[in-house]
C-alpha cells in the first residue's frame, strides 16, 4: 500500500521538478477486489492495485491539473511539465484564491475507518460468502446473482504551503438479487467493517421478497401512499443533494435558486451533511485539503444552509444573493480544482422523529399503498421542480387494510421531489443504506401519501 | 513492451491456467471545459497498466496492476490464478470459450490531425468564442462548452497465440445554453446533450461540426422556450431526431441484446432482458421498416464503437440485429457464444481500461436509413398532426427493457405538414417492441449520423463505455406522449 511517508517524498519530488508559483498534489488509490456471481456461480472475480498522482499547478491566476498512475521519477517530472504547460496557456481567472494554508489540527480526530479484518478478506473468503448466499438461493429453490467486495484505499493531499492529510480506510459490500420465475428479491449493505456484514440475514431477507412478490398482478397507475424502503429513499433523494452546492446557486442551475431560506419540505424533514457521522464512511477533507464541517442543510422542512468550497464561499458574498442563502463560509466540500461543479454535501444523513416507525408498523397503517424495495434508472424530468422519473425493481408489494397482500408489476413514477418531502407521513430510524442510483447515506424508510405512478411495466 | 504479457502468461500457465490473456493498455486524455467565459477545467491523464485474464479449474480469474516490473507482473498472474481457483469452488460447469483464429494485427483509427499535437491556448480560444456567442444572446443564465480527446494503445497477447496491438483515437465536443427564469429552468445543446458528438476521429471532427456557427440559434431556442407551449398530453404521431433515435436504439435495442444479461449475468445490477432465447428468429420487434446492424467495422464510420479486434482477439463483424423488423442477433463473446450454441462470436467483448475485465458492450448499434430518398423536411411536410422532438433531456428504462420514458430539449407541434408552434417539455414513453413496431418512416442516407453515446455504464465494478448509434429522424404513430408532467 502506497502509505503517507512514501506519498510525502513523491511529493518532494514533484515540487522539485515544478517552476510553478504554487503546486497542490491528491493521492488516491489502493486494492479493491470484486467476485460476482449470476445463474448461482462466480462468473466474474477481480482485483486490482492502482495508485494515482494529481498535480495541479498555479501561476498567478492560472491552473491546471494533469494525472499519472505511473510514479518513476521521469512521468513525475512529465506530469509536472504537462500540468505547468496546460496552466501556462490559461487566461487569468481572478476568482482563484492561493492554495489553502495547512489548517489547524481538528479538535476530535476523524473516526477511523480502517479495519485490519477488512483490509485481510482473501479471494477464498470472498468465495465462500458466495457459497453461503448460493445455499440460501438453492434450499428456496431460486437463482441469485450479485457481488461481494472488499477494498482498501487511500486518499492524500499535500501542497507547497505545507497543507497535508491522508486518509486511509477499506470498505466492504454484498449486494444479492434472488430471482423466481417472475419476481425477485433484492439486498444490499456496506460497511467499512465486513464484520458488520451478514451474507446469510440479507440472502435470505431477498429470496423472501422474490417468494412473496411471485406471480405479480398489475394494479392501474396513480398517486398511491408508498412505503419506500431506505434504499429507496436515497435512490431517489440524492438526486437533489447537488443543488446545495453554492456554485449551483451562483449558476442559476439549482432547484434551491431563490428558495434558500424558505419552507420547501415537511416539518419532519431535517438533513445534515456529516462525514463524522458514526454510520458515514469516507475523506474527512475536501478536494484543496479543508476539513469537512458538519452543516445542517434542512431544518424542520426549511432550507437552512449551503455547502461551499473556498472559491465560491468568497463569490458569493459578493453576489446578488448574498443575503438570501443563509451562512457563508467555506465548509471542506470542494471538488479538486479546476472543476465546473463547486462543490457538494456526500456525506447525508437525515434526521428522524421523535418516536421512530418501522416498515411493520407503515405497513399496518396503510389502507391501501405500494411496498417499495429499489428504485431503478432514474433520472431528472424537470430540473426546477425537481420531478424524477424512474421504475420500481425487485420486490414490490400491494399493502391493503394494513397487510402486504401480493407482488405487483413494476410501476414507473413521475415525482416532484419537493412534492414527495412534503408528504412524509412516517420516518423509521436511519440506517446506513446503499443503492445503485446515488451515493450511500444515513436515511430511513419513509411512508409517503400521493407518490406519482404514471405507467406500469410488463412484469 | 512484447516481453511483459510473456511473463504474465507464463507463470498463468506454470501456476495451471488452461487459458490466459493479458492487456496492456497507456491511455491518455484531455478535457477542456468553459463557463460563462471562463475555463472551467483544463487537465490531461495518462494510466498505464496490465490486465490478466485467465481460466483455471474451469473458472475465470482476473488481476490488474500498475506496475510493470516483471515481479510484479508475475505476482499479478500469480493473484489471476488465486483467484480463479476461489472461483472455481462456487462453479456449476467449466468455462468453455467458442473457437476463434489467433492472429497477429496492428491497427490504428484513421485519422487526420492528432489532437494531441493541436495547441490547448487555441482550442480554449474556441470554447470561449462560443461561449460569447451562446451569452450575447439575452436570458441565457448559464453557458458551458466542453472538448475531450482520448488516445488508448492496447497491447492483447492470449495463450492460444494471439498478437494484437491496436491504437484508438477519440474526440468529442458540445456545449449548452441555459435559460433561468420564474420557476423555470431550459436547456439547449448543440450538437447533442451530455457532451456534444463524440466519434472515433482526430481532431477534424471539431471542424466539421460548424460550431461557431450554431451557438446564437441554440441560445435563441434555450430562452425562447421558456415562453413556448407545454407539449400536450394524450396520443400522438412523433417524429425523432437523429440523435434522439440514437439513444432511443441504445436503450431499447442495444442493451436488451447484450446476451449476459439475456443469460443472467447481469441480474444484479444491469439487470436482465426481455429477448429470451426463444424470440431470437421469432420475434417482430419492429415494423418492415426496421433494420438495425451491430456494426464494429471501420466502413460502417467512426462510431465510438469501431475497431478491429475485441478484447479478446475476435475480429471486428456486422451482425443483423433486426432484419426487416424480425429478430435476428444478440451481442456475444466467446463464452456466452459456446453457452447457446453459436460456432463462433459476434466480437463485442470490451473494456473500459486495463484494470477491468472486459465484458459485452454495444459496438455501434445503428438503425439503417430509409431506401427511398426522404429529407428531415419532407418527413414533416408528410405528417398531418403530430409533434417533432428533438436532443435528449432525460431518459429512463425498465431492467428488462420493456417500459421506457424519454424526454427532450425542445419539441415543434406539427399540423398539415408544418410546424406550428414550439414546444416545451416534450416528452414520451411506451413499451419497446410496441414503439418500434409503430415506425412508419425513416429518413434516407442524407440524414443519417453516427452518433456517438460516450458514458454507457455497466458492469461490477461498474465500466463506462463508448458506443455508437447511426440514425436519421424517425415517425413513429400513435405513440403516449406527456407522462412524464401528468399528476405532478
Amino acid at each position: 500500500m502506497l502509505d503517507q511517508n512514501k506519498a510525502a517524498e513523491i511529493f518532494e519530488r514533484i515540487k522539485k521538478h515544478s517552476t510553478a508559483d504554487e503546486v497542490e498534489v491528491l493521492f488516491s488509490g489502493g486494492k479493491t477486489a470484486l467476485t460476482r456471481f449470476a445463474n448461482n456461480t462466480i462468473h466474474q472475480n477481480v482485483a486490482e492495485e492502482n495508485y494515482v498522482v494529481s498535480v495541479r499547478t498555479v501561476f498567478g491566476e492560472r491552473t491546471a491539473r494533469s494525472t499519472t498512475n505511473k510514479l518513476d521519477d521521469a512521468s513525475l517530472q512529465r506530469v509536472v511539465q504537462s500540468s505547468e504547460r496546460l496552466a501556462g496557456v490559461q487566461h487569468s481567472d481572478p476568482d482563484l484564491l492561493p492554495i489553502p494554508e495547512p489548517a489547524a489540527p481538528a479538535r476530535e480526530p476523524s473516526p477511523s475507518r480502517h479495519f485490519a479484518e477488512t483490509a485481510a478478506v482473501t479471494p477464498q473468503h470472498r468465495a465462500e460468502t458466495v457459497k453461503k448466499i448460493v445455499a440460501v438461493a438453492d434450499k428456496h429453490n431460486l437463482t441469485t446473482a450479485g457481488i461481494v467486495s472488499t477494498a482498501e484505499t487511500v486518499e492524500g493531499i499535500f501542497n507547497s504551503r505545507g497543507l497535508s492529510d491522508w486518509h486511509t480506510q477499506t470498505s466492504s459490500e454484498i449486494s444479492i438479487t434472488m430471482l423466481a420465475p417472475d419476481s425477485s428479491g433484492w439486498q444490499k449493505a456496506n460497511s467499512p467493517n465486513v464484520a458488520n456484514l451478514d451474507a446469510v440475514t440479507l440472502a435470505e431477507i431477498a429470496a423472501r421478497k422474490a417468494i412473496d412478490s411471485a406471480t405479480p398482478r398489475e394494479i392501474p397507475p396513480g398517486k398511491y401512499t408508498v412505503i419506500l424502503e431506505p434504499a429507496a429513499v436515497l435512490d431517489i433523494v440524492g438526486f437533489m443533494f447537488f443543488d446545495f452546492g453554492g456554485l449551483s446557486i451562483l449558476d442559476q442551475r439549482s432547484f434551491l435558486n431563490n428558495r434558500v431560506e424558505t419552507k420547501l419540505f415537511g416539518d419532519n424533514i431535517n438533513i445534515w451533511d456529516d462525514v463524522a457521522h458514526p454510520l458515514q464512511s469516507g475523506v474527512p477533507f475536501d478536494g484543496e485539503g479543508v476539513r469537512r464541517q458538519r452543516v445542517q442543510l434542512v431544518e424542520n422542512g426549511v432550507i437552512k444552509c449551503l455547502v461551499y468550497a473556498r472559491a465560491t464561499a468568497e463569490k458569493m458574498k459578493l453576489s446578488e444573493h448574498k443575503d438570501k442563502v443563509g451562512p457563508i463560509e467555506p465548509t471542506g466540500h470542494g471538488f479538486p480544482l479546476p472543476n465546473e461543479m463547486g462543490e457538494a454535501p456526500m456525506n447525508i444523513v437525515f434526521g428522524t422523529s421523535a418516536e421512530p416507525t418501522s416498515v411493520e408498523e407503515m405497513i399496518a397503517s396503510t389502507d391501501r399503498g405500494v411496498l417499495v424495495t429499489r428504485l431503478w434508472y432514474i433520472r431528472e424530468v424537470d430540473p426546477y421542480e425537481k420531478i424524477l422519473t424512474g421504475m420500481t425493481r425487485d420486490g414490490t408489494f400491494y399493502v391493503e387494510n394494513g397487510k402486504i397482500r401480493h407482488g405487483v408489476r413494476n410501476f414507473r413514477f413521475n415525482q416532484s421531489l419537493i412534492q414527495m418531502l412534503s408528504n412524509v407521513e412516517a420516518m423509521g430510524t436511519p440506517v446506513r443504506a446503499s443503492g445503485e442510483e446515488s451515493f450511500d447515506m444515513v436515511v430511513s424508510a419513509m411512508k409517503v401519501n400521493d407518490f406519482n405512478f404514471t405507467e406500469v411495466t410488463k412484469f | 513492451m512484447k516481453d511483459i504479457p510473456s511473463w504474465a502468461l507464463d507463470t498463468a500457465a506454470q501456476r495451471g491456467a488452461s487459458y490466459a490473456d493479458a492487456r496492456i493498455a497507456d491511455d491518455r486524455s484531455r478535457a477542456l471545459s468553459t463557463k460563462n467565459s471562463k475555463v472551467g477545467g483544463a487537465s490531461d491523464s495518462e494510466s498505464f497498466g496490465i490486465g490478466v485474464r485467465v481460466i483455471v479449474d474451469g473458472a475465470w480469474g482476473f488481476a490488474a496492476s500498475d506496475d510493470l516490473s516483471r515481479d510484479a507482473v508475475e505476482a499479478t498472474a500469480a493473484r489471476a490464478v488465486d483467484i480463479a481457483k476461489a472461483s472455481s469452488r462456487v462453479k456449476k460447469r467449466d468455462i468453455q470459450l467458442a473457437p476463434e483464429k489467433s492472429v497477429t494485427a496492428e491497427w490504428t483509427t484513421p485519422f487526420q490531425i492528432d489532437p494531441f499535437t493541436t495547441s490547448v491556448e487555441q482550442n480554449i480560444d474556441l470554447l470561449l468564442k462560443i461561449d460569447t456567442e451562446l451569452r450575447s444572446v439575452a436570458g441565457v443564465t448559464l453557458a458551458e462548452t466542453n472538448m475531450n480527446f482520448r488516445r488508448e494503445e492496447q497491447w492483447f497477447v492470449s495463450s492460444e497465440g494471439a498478437n494484437i496491438h491496436q491504437t484508438k483515437y477519440t474526440s468529442g465536443v458540445g456545449y449548452a445554453a441555459y435559460a433561468f427564469a420564474g420557476s423555470e429552468i431550459q436547456k439547449r445543446s448543440f450538437p447533442n446533450s451530455y457532451g456534444g458528438q463524440w466519434q472515433n476521429k482526430g481532431y477534424e471532427l471539431i471542424g466539421e461540426l460548424k460550431l461557431l456557427e450554431n451557438a446564437r440559434r441554440v441560445g435563441e431556442e434555450a430562452v425562447a422556450l421558456l415562453k413556448a407551449a407545454q407539449c400536450p398530453e394524450g396520443v400522438f404521431n412523433i417524429i425523432l431526431d437523429g440523435s434522439q433515435l440514437g439513444l432511443q436504439i441504445h436503450e431499447s435495442v442495444g442493451h436488451p441484446i447484450e446476451l449476459d444479461r439475456v443469460l443472467g449475468m447481469e441480474a444484479n445490477f444491469a439487470g436482465t432482458s426481455f429477448l429470451t432465447l426463444d424470440k431470437l428468429r421469432t420475434l417482430r420487434y419492429g415494423s418492415d421498416l426496421v433494420n438495425v446492424v451491430a456494426d464494429a467495422r471501420q466502413e460502417h464510420g467512426p462510431g465510438l464503437g469501431t475497431f478491429a479486434f475485441d478484447e479478446e482477439g475476435v475480429p471486428a463483424q456486422c451482425t443483423p440485429i433486426i432484419t426487416n423488423g424480425l429478430f435476428t442477433g444478440y451481442l456475444s463473446s466467446r463464452e456466452t457464444a459456446h453457452n447457446i450454441g453459436m460456432n463462433r462470436s459476434g466480437g463485442t467483448l470490451r473494456a473500459e481500461c486495463w484494470n477491468r475485465l472486459p465484458i459485452i458492450r454495444m459496438t455501434n448499434i445503428s438503425i439503417l436509413p430509409g431506401e427511398k430518398p426522404l429529407t428531415r423536411e419532407q418527413l414533416i411536410a408528410d405528417t398531418a398532426d403530430g409533434v417533432y422532438m428533438e436532443t435528449n433531456k432525460s431518459w429512463s428504462i425498465d431492467d428488462k427493457r420493456y417500459n421506457f420514458q424519454f424526454s427532450c430539449e425542445m419539441g415543434w407541434e406539427i399540423k398539415n405538414g408544418k410546424r406550428v408552434r414550439m414546444l416545451k417539455n416534450p416528452s414520451y414513453s411506451g413499451i419497446t417492441t410496441e414503439f418500434w413496431n409503430s415506425m412508419n418512416a425513416i429518413c434516407s442516407k442524407d440524414e443519417w449520423t453516427l452518433w456517438g453515446t460516450p458514458h454507457c455504464g455497466k458492469g461490477q465494478p461498474q465500466q463506462v463505455m463508448g458506443t455508437g448509434h447511426g440514425a436519421a429522424p424517425a415517425r413513429f404513430r400513435n405513440i403516449k406522449v406527456g407522462s412524464a408532467y401528468k399528476g405532478t
